[in-house]
C-alpha cells in the first residue's frame, strides 16, 4: 500500500519576474542585433522600443500578482520572448522592404496584452464562462461566417477569411477560434456521457451510436463549408481538428479520433478532387522544384534555400536574406528565422512553444473541473495545431495551408486573439494551482 | 565592429535563447507539484504525510475500546490500513485526503472521521452520495463502534482495536 500526499503549491510570481527579464532580454537583444547588422551600431532607439514592450508584459505581471497570484509562472515569460522575437524579424523584414509593419504589429501586440488584462480582471472565475456555452456558438459561427458578406467581406490572395471596415482589415475568424473552444468545452461536458459510454465494441473500439455521430458530423460539414465558401485550408483544418480534440478529450475514446481522421481524411480528398486551389497547393508539396509548379513554389522553394543557407548556426539576425520570400514576415516567418538563427535558434523556438502548449496541457490536468480541463485543453491543441501546420508547411512535412504561427506571425487578429488565449489559460491555470481551501480541523 | 566580435554576439544571442528554455525547465522541474506516492514502510506504520502519532500504549480496560487503525473492507482499496492517532482522518478522491479513494461514487471531500473526548466521530462533509454507519445514512457527526461499517460511496471502513 502507498501513502499519498499533496505537494505545497507556491505562486512563484517571483520566478515568473526573472524569465519576463530574461525574455525581454531576448527580444532587446535581437533589436539590437539587428541594428548592428543593418547600420554597424546599436539603433538609439533601443531603449524605447525595449521599454514598450517591457511596460506592457511587466503591466501583465503586476495584475497577475494581484488577480491570480497562483497562475503558471512559464507562460507568460514563454509568450513574451516568441511575440518580441517576432517583432523584431519583423521589423528586421521593415528594414529589408522599406515597409513598416513592425509599428503596426507592436500596436496590435499592446490592443492583445490590453485584452489580455481585461480578461483577467473581468473573468475572475472560468466557471463564469461556462454560462455562455451557447452565446458562444451562436457568435462564433456569426463570426466564422462573416466575411462571406457582402460589403464587409474581403477577398485577399483567394481567401475570403477577412472582413475590412474602412482602412482596418480583420480575420474574424480568429477570434471565432477562442469562442467554438468555449462552446465545444461547455457542450462535452454535458454531452461526454452518451458520446463515451454507448455503442457497441468493435475490433477494440468503441462505436458510437450512428445517433451520436451528429456533432461530429455537423462540425466537418461546417469546416468544409468553411473551406468551400471561404477558400481557407487552414482555418477549416483547425475547427475540424479542435472539435476532434475536445472531443477525445471529453470522452477519452480512441474511436472518435479514428472517425474524425477518416472524415478528415474524406473531406481532404474530396477537396483535393474538386478544388483546384488545394490541387495546387498539393502539387508545390509534393513537386516543388518541378518546372511545371516551380511558378507557385516559389515562395516555398526560397523557404527552403533560406533555412538550408541558415544551416545549424544561422547567418546571424540581420546578416541573411529571407527578404527575398513573398510574405515572410507572415505565412513564413518560421523560415526566416530559420535562416538567420539556424536550426539551434528554431529548435530553441519550437521547444518554447512545445512547452508553452505542453503547460496549458498541464493545467487542463490540473483544472479541478470538466469544463475548465476541456478548455484548457481545447486551447492549447489549438496552439499545437497552429505550430504544426505552419511548420511543417514550410518544411514540406504537409502541404501548405494559411496558418499564422502564434505570437510570431504578422497580424493583428492572430496576436489579439492569442494574447485572449494566454489570458483564460492563466486564468485557469490560477485556479488549478491554487490550493484546496484548508481543511477544517476540530 | 570586427568580424569576431560579429560571430560571437551571434552565438552569444543563440545561447541566450537556450538559457530562457533552460531556465524554464528548470522552473518546471522545481515546480512540480501534485501528489507524491511514497510507499508505506511497514504494515500499521504510518507513512510519510500522515500526522499519526504512535498511539498511546496503556493496558487499562478504557484503552482496550479505543480504535488503534482504520481498515478499508471492500472497494479498490480493500486491504488498506491506516493507524489512528489524533488528528482527524479525511476520507475522499481529493488528493489531500488523508485516505485517498478512487472510487467513483465518492465524492473528493466525502467524509471525516474525528477523536472527541476519547469518541471517533464520523461526519458527512456534504457528498453526492451520503455516507452511511450501518444502515443508517449519516446526518450530524456519529460516534462510530469498533467493527460497525461506514459506507462512503463503494468503499467500507471500519474501525479496529
Amino acid at each position: 500500500m502507498a501513502v499519498v500526499t499533496a505537494v505545497e503549491t507556491r505562486p512563484r510570481r517571483n520566478v515568473e519576474l526573472v524569465l519576463l527579464i530574461v525574455s525581454l532580454g531576448i527580444a532587446i537583444g535581437a533589436y539590437v542585433l539587428v541594428g548592428i547588422a543593418a547600420e554597424g551600431r546599436v539603433q538609439a532607439n533601443w531603449m524605447w522600443v525595449g521599454g514598450g514592450l517591457a511596460v506592457l508584459v511587466l503591466g501583465v505581471h503586476a495584475v497577475l500578482r494581484v488577480v491570480a497570484p497562483y497562475a503558471d509562472p512559464v507562460i507568460l515569460p514563454i509568450t513574451t520572448a516568441i511575440n518580441g522575437l517576432g517583432l523584431v524579424v519583423i521589423h528586421r523584414l521593415d528594414l529589408a522592404e522599406e515597409t513598416s509593419l513592425a509599428t503596426r504589429q507592436l500596436l496590435w501586440t499592446a490592443i492583445g496584452v490590453g485584452a489580455a488584462v481585461a480578461v483577467l480582471v473581468l473573468v475572475r472565475d472560468h466557471r463564469i464562462l461556462a454560462r455562455y456555452t451557447w452565446t458562444a456558438a451562436v457568435l462564433g459561427f456569426a463570426l466564422l461566417l462573416l466575411p462571406l458578406l457582402p460589403f464587409i467581406g474581403r477577398n485577399i490572395r483567394g481567401a475570403r477569411i477577412w472582413i475590412g471596415l474602412g482602412p482596418l482589415s480583420f480575420q474574424p475568424g480568429e477570434i471565432a477560434k477562442i469562442l467554438l473552444a468555449l462552446f465545444f468545452a461547455g457542450y462535452l461536458v454535458t454531452a461526454r456521457d452518451s458520446l463515451a459510454l454507448v455503442g457497441r465494441r468493435f475490433l477494440g473500439l468503441q462505436l458510437p451510436r450512428a445517433r451520436d455521430l451528429g456533432p461530429i458530423l455537423v462540425a466537418w460539414a461546417l469546416s468544409l463549408g468553411v473551406l468551400v465558401f471561404e477558400r481557407d485550408l487552414g482555418t477549416s483544418l483547425l475547427f475540424f481538428g479542435l472539435f476532434v480534440a475536445v472531443l477525445y478529450v471529453a470522452t477519452e475514446r480512441t474511436s472518435w479520433i479514428v472517425i474524425g481522421m477518416s472524415l478528415f481524411v474524406a473531406g481532404a480528398v474530396l477537396a483535393w478532387r474538386i478544388f483546384s486551389h488545394v490541387q495546387r497547393r498539393v502539387d508545390i508539396w509534393l513537386h516543388p522544384f518541378e518546372p511545371g509548379t516551380f511558378e507557385n513554389a516559389f515562395q516555398v522553394v526560397q523557404g527552403l534555400y533560406g533555412m538550408a543557407s541558415g544551416g545549424l548556426l544561422g547567418t546571424g539576425l540581420g546578416e541573411g536574406r529571407p527578404d527575398i520570400i513573398p510574405f515572410a514576415e507572415s505565412d513564413f516567418i518560421f523560415t526566416a528565422i530559420g535562416e538567420e538563427l539556424g536550426l539551434t535558434g528554431i529548435f530553441a523556438l519550437l521547444l518554447l512553444y512545445l512547452i508553452l502548449v505542453e503547460r496549458g496541457l498541464r493545467t487542463a490536468i490540473g483544472a479541478r473541473d470538466g469544463f475548465g480541463k476541456l478548455l484548457a485543453a481545447g486551447l492549447s491543441f489549438t496552439i499545437a495545431l497552429q505550430c504544426f501546420v505552419v511548420a511543417g508547411g514550410v518544411t514540406r512535412v504537409i502541404p501548405l495551408t494559411g496558418l499564422v504561427m502564434p505570437f510570431l506571425a504578422y497580424g493583428g487578429s492572430s496576436l489579439l486573439s492569442n494574447w485572449i488565449v494566454v489570458a483564460i489559460l492563466l486564468r485557469i491555470s490560477d485556479a488549478a494551482r491554487r490550493p484546496a481551501p484548508a481543511e477544517v480541523t476540530g | 565592429m570586427s568580424e569576431l566580435t560579429l560571430t560571437l554576439l551571434r552565438l552569444g544571442y543563440l545561447a541566450l535563447l537556450w538559457i530562457l528554455v533552460l531556465s524554464v525547465v528548470g522552473v518546471l522541474r522545481s515546480d512540480l507539484f501534485g501528489t507524491r506516492v511514497t510507499r508505506r514502510p511497514a504494515p500499521g506504520t504510518p507513512g510519510r504525510g500522515i500526522p499519526a502519532p504512535a498511539p498511546p500504549r496503556g493496558r487499562d480496560t478504557e484503552d482496550r475500546k479505543t480504535p488503534r487503525t482504520l481498515v478499508v473492507t471492500e472497494g479498490s482499496l480493500k486491504g488498506t490500513s491506516l493507524a489512528l492517532g489524533q488528528a482527524a482522518i479525511l476520507i475522499g478522491r481529493a488528493p489531500e485526503c488523508t485516505l485517498v479513494l478512487e472510487d467513483d461514487y465518492s465524492s473528493n471531500r466525502h467524509a471525516r472521521l474525528f477523536l472527541d473526548a476519547g469518541t471517533w466521530l464520523v461526519e458527512d462533509l456534504g457528498s453526492t452520495n451520503g455516507t452511511y454507519l450501518g444502515r443508517s445514512k449519516v446526518e450530524s457527526p456519529t460516534p462510530v463502534d469498533i467493527g460497525t461499517p461506514v459506507r462512503v460511496g463503494r468503499t467500507v471502513l471500519e474501525l479496529r482495536r
